[in-house]
């Protein structure tokens, strides 16, 4: 099969053990410059009951012995820098290696967050600039930027909601939430004290807004909506089912998740969102890092401003820029110290670098899906056929005929250099094949992804067992995860100690 | 623009193909009168060479060349150059959360690793892949404490970082969990008696922080015991990990939230950072946070997948254990490697400086006429004095000499005005401290 892989060949790679299985006593890779000052006794400082005689089981290495560990392990991953990881939702894109560089200048990356303010104008201007730049893109009023991630955002989303409901009198009891939105809304909405509605999507994978219409009830805080929805298609009744929430006194909350479609054409602000949340490790390119860390800014009309978490952001007279610890209204602080900076500035780069230019992102996101479409429709099947924007989800409805599953297909596209889409979401679409190729790639890979993706169609109908047992070319094969779940193996321990080193 | 890979004849051609006249077809699902008719207001657009200049320009503008005093939670550690060469390769940094197990191998075992390495140091015997930081760990912990005993009141010592409390407040007042703050003792320590009063049998957990947010070592094996007589559960927060080092580990919490800074992630202003939950096997169902584990492909070769996914949101969604998803991976491969490089002898090596210096920087600002040691409690690389006077005058004084002063705690304890919490490193040298004792023996020797 290899001959008709364009994108990957096989190339050999290392095999490494855990590195505890490395260790032997007195190898070391750190050597500290002498003391400067008189050695005190560790027992005779903390008094023997606190004394610890070094880390029982750490490792003893040699630096090379490092350096070779974590470069091996590294190339058992994919990588954007490697290709197309046109996972659904994730927004896996370039990340700027100029982010990465100026997110470590001495100056940045060696600034403490209780140092004076009059010593922090850099930082903090960095942060204005950010804020400023985020109102702009979203269309909204006021801004935090303390939330790590985008699930946190969420969450502070919802405590404003709250807290202003509150003031209002009432904080209600329940947030609506579709049943295509991701599975950190209804998470965070329940530690926001509140219960969750799920509202079933009409057959386009749209917001039934009749049906809304009846649900809005008292008792609604607010709905959470995910525009574009999680089959990339924009809401487009989104300026009447804001109508109907305010009618009622609810609010309306937009997960920026897919924000990658809509930056520079249209501002969730004025399309009726009361309150927002940005991912930066998606739309503003912030390096996904293996899982984390990213950073979850949350954008809101005014009259949530005052109950912003602190510390809030302010300007002084001459320009000079301030962080103001208490605000009788605030929800309090989410996170200590001011949010993920180092993140932050990431994204700030980004932004500098496109300007207003950021709008053609945008729109190759949204020509590169639709490229994909156009040739994988009929392959595969389109569940929906309203217009993509970001990304498009399709079926796999054609091959589960054969018994090819999204699984299968997902897996298979690993043999063919790729990382897999998004599988089994949204959870509207049985059996989704969920693509975002973002504006990352180039008309060349996006033909090469589709032209996998035809061969791997053609595989499901004419040898559906290469297909089921894929992926052939990994250094392992489908691990077994029930095993894994059922006697669970966390940690390495010595063969004496009982389990795990094989 | 440098980042997109697309000539105007591939637009073109890929618009044909679609069978779109213009790009703006392709957004006509966007009601016209939604649609920008303006570019944004943004500055920019700028090269490669600009925006190095634009955080360059902003770096000036903060605290190089000061010599600092503050840890406060946020430690100046020795970083080696290794960490970051591993964490700018782009396959750990350009990849996503590893649930293709196949082709994320690298990124698995480097957290088995790492959960392997944090419960190592916390004498735990099982630790999560990451939090958002210490502060969410700690309220995350405190939730995890609320599911396993069913109680809904909690207890925190006042020596716990306060924006740590501040956070577990946050998320506490609407998921109706009461807490409640116990006081110190004039030792500096966690004020058992008090806590002792407090405890009925309705308390899911005490937390206590060790060092605490004075520096002090809780006797965290007595506090476990006085817990959990009438059944509430300990969790011990950590924020500086490094004096796991040399500090006995709390094995006898019940559950352990630390912060990860310390090994290998700069101070960058407050984050990223890299939180962690350590606990027991027996409760590892209810833990928040992704956990790799071991298991088999089907050719019986040993590999790692993220498991245990029930307790999570993409699956469990409101009856999740948390709503987190995205979490600190890189920075948790960051401790990771930092803590391989540091090995055994490393990490007793660089505690071992930090309890030197931080008694050598007692001892010199105790000669200063006027400071007095506040706590008398044992401590690792940070320490209580109380000054003559207000810590902020004095502090705005020793900045005209370069030097950023001490914590002011009297910031978050309104009775501690003239308390100042003093941090010394390995990266702090004799030098730095003598000169910061010669300055504020000047400073106090100046009528007010």
């Amino acid at each position: 099969m290899s001959e008709k892989i364009k994108k990957a060949g096989r190339h050999t790679s290392q095999s490494e053990g855990l590195i505890f299985e490395k260790s032997s006593p007195g190898k070391r890779a750190f050597e500290l410059p002498p003391l400067d000052v008189p050695a005190i006794d560790p027992a005779k400082a903390l008094g023997a009951s606190h004394r610890r005689e070094g880390v029982e089981g750490f490792p003893e290495v040699s630096e090379i012995e490092v350096l070779r560990h974590f470069t091996r392990l590294s190339t058992w991953n994919y990588a954007i820098d490697l290709g197309m990881y046109p996972l659904g939702s994730c927004t896996m894109k370039y990340n700027p290696r100029v982010n990465e560089f100026v997110a470590r200048l001495d100056g940045l990356a060696t600034e403490h967050p209780y140092q004076p303010q009059e010593l922090s104008q850099g930082c903090l201007k960095i942060l204005r600039l950010l804020e400023q730049c985020l109102l702009e893109i979203t269309g909204m009023d006021a801004i935090t930027l303390q939330p790590a991630a985008g699930a946190q955002g969420e969450l502070t989303g919802l405590l404003l909601i709250r807290a202003y409901l509150e003031k209002q009198g009432n904080p209600r009891m329940k947030v609506l939430i579709p049943d295509s939105a991701h599975g950190t809304n209804p998470a965070s909405a329940v530690i926001a004290g509140y219960q969750v509605q799920n509202i079933q999507s009409e057959s386009h994978g749209q917001i039934d807004v009749e049906k809304l219409r009846e649900l809005v009830t008292p008792d609604v805080a607010a709905l959470m909506i995910t525009n574009p929805s999680t089959v990339g298609i924009f809401e487009q009744r989104i300026p009447e089912i804001a109508e109907i929430l305010h009618a009622k006194g609810a609010l309306l909350y937009m997960d920026g998740a897919n924000m990658n479609a809509l930056t520079g054409v249209t501002r969730p602000g004025e399309l009726g969102a009361d309150v927002m949340h940005l991912n930066l490790h998606k739309t503003f390119s912030t390096p996904h890092g293996g899982g984390g860390p990213g950073a979850g800014p949350v954008a809101m009309k005014k009259f949530l401003e005052p109950f912003r978490p602190v510390p809030i952001l302010v300007e002084k007279e001459g320009g000079r820029l301030a962080l103001e610890q208490v605000r009788p209204d605030s929800i309090g602080r989410v996170k200590a110290f001011d949010g993920n900076f180092g993140v932050l500035v990431r994204a700030l780069a980004y932004i500098l670098a496109y300007g207003p230019g950021v709008r053609q992102a945008t729109e190759d996101a949204v020509l590169n899906a639709n490229y994909i479409r156009k040739h994988l429709e009929g392959v595969y099947e389109l569940p929906y056929s309203l217009p993509s924007m970001h990304e498009v989800v399709f079926s796999d409805a054609i091959q589960k005929r054969n018994g090819v599953s999204t699984m299968d297909i997902a897996k298979r596209l690993i043999d063919y250099g790729f990382h897999p889409y998004t599988t089994a979401f949204p959870l509207i679409v049985p059996g989704a094949l969920m693509i975002e190729p973002t504006e990352s790639e180039s008309k060349e890979e996006c033909d090469l992804f589709i032209e996998a993706m035809k061969a791997i169609a053609q595989e499901a109908a004419t040898n559906p067992e290469l297909v089921k047992t894929a992926p052939h070319t990994t250094r392992v094969r489908r691990l077994d995860e029930v095993a894994a779940a059922r006697k669970p193996v966390l940690r390495w321990k010595r063969a004496a100690e009982g389990n795990a080193a094989d | 623009m440098r980042y997109l890979p697309k000539s105007p004849v591939e637009r073109r051609e890929m618009l044909a193909a679609i069978g779109a006249k213009s790009i703006n077809e392709l957004f006509s699902s966007i009601p016209e009168r939604y649609r920008l008719r303006q570019p944004l207001k943004l500055p920019g657009p700028l090269s490669e060479a600009e925006v190095i200049q634009y955080f360059r320009e902003r770096a000036a503008e903060n605290s190089l060349g000061y010599t600092s005093f503050l840890g406060a939670g946020v430690y100046n550690h020795l970083r080696s150059v290794v960490t970051d060469v591993i964490l700018q390769r782009g396959e750990f940094l350009t990849s996503y959360t590893p649930y293709q197990a196949e082709i994320s191998q690298g990124t698995l075992q480097a957290i088995f690793e790492f959960q392997t390495l944090m419960c190592q140091l916390t004498g735990q015997e099982v630790a999560n892949a990451s939090m958002y930081d210490g502060s969410t760990a700690t309220t995350e912990a405190v939730l995890m404490a609320e599911r396993l005993t069913g109680r809904r009141r909690v207890l925190v010592a006042r020596s716990v970082h306060p924006e740590y409390r501040d956070v577990l407040k946050t998320y506490a007042k609407n998921s109706g969990l009461r807490v409640e703050e116990i006081g110190y003792a004039a030792d500096g320590r966690l004020d058992t008696k008090a806590l002792r009063a407090a405890l009925k049998d309705d308390a899911a957990a005490v937390v206590a922080q060790s060092p605490n947010f004075f520096g002090v070592i809780e006797p965290v094996a007595a506090l476990a015991d006085v817990a959990r007589g009438p059944g509430a559960m300990l969790v011990v927060a950590v924020a500086e990990s490094v004096s796991l080092g040399a500090v006995r580990p709390p094995a006898e919490a019940d559950i352990v939230a630390m912060e990860a800074q310390s090994f290998g992630l700069a101070p960058s202003y407050g984050g990223p950072f890299a939180g962690v939950i350590a606990s027991r096997d027996k409760y590892v169902r209810q833990m928040p946070g992704r956990l790799a584990g071991q298991t088999t492909d089907v050719e019986g070769r040993r590999g790692f997948v993220l498991t245990l996914a029930t307790r999570e949101q993409h699956i469990r969604r409101e009856k999740a254990t948390s709503n987190i998803c995205t979490n600190q991976a890189l920075c948790a491969l960051a401790a990771t490697v930092h803590l391989t490089l540091l090995g055994k002898e490393g990490l007793r090596e660089v505690a071992q400086q930090n309890i030197s210096k931080a008694q050598f920087a007692l001892a010199e600002l105790q000669k200063v006429p006027g400071v007095r040691r506040a706590f008398d409690a044992p401590f690792f690389n940070e320490f209580t004095i109380e000054l003559p006077r207000s810590v902020k005058l004095v502090n705005a004084h020793l900045l005209r000499e370069k030097i950023v002063g001490p914590y002011v705690l009297g910031t978050a304890y309104p009775e501690l005005t003239k308390h100042a919490l003093v941090c010394v490193t390995e990266t702090t040298t004799r030098a730095e401290i003598e000169r910061f004792a010669a300055a504020l023996k000047r400073v106090l020797e100046q009528p007010i």
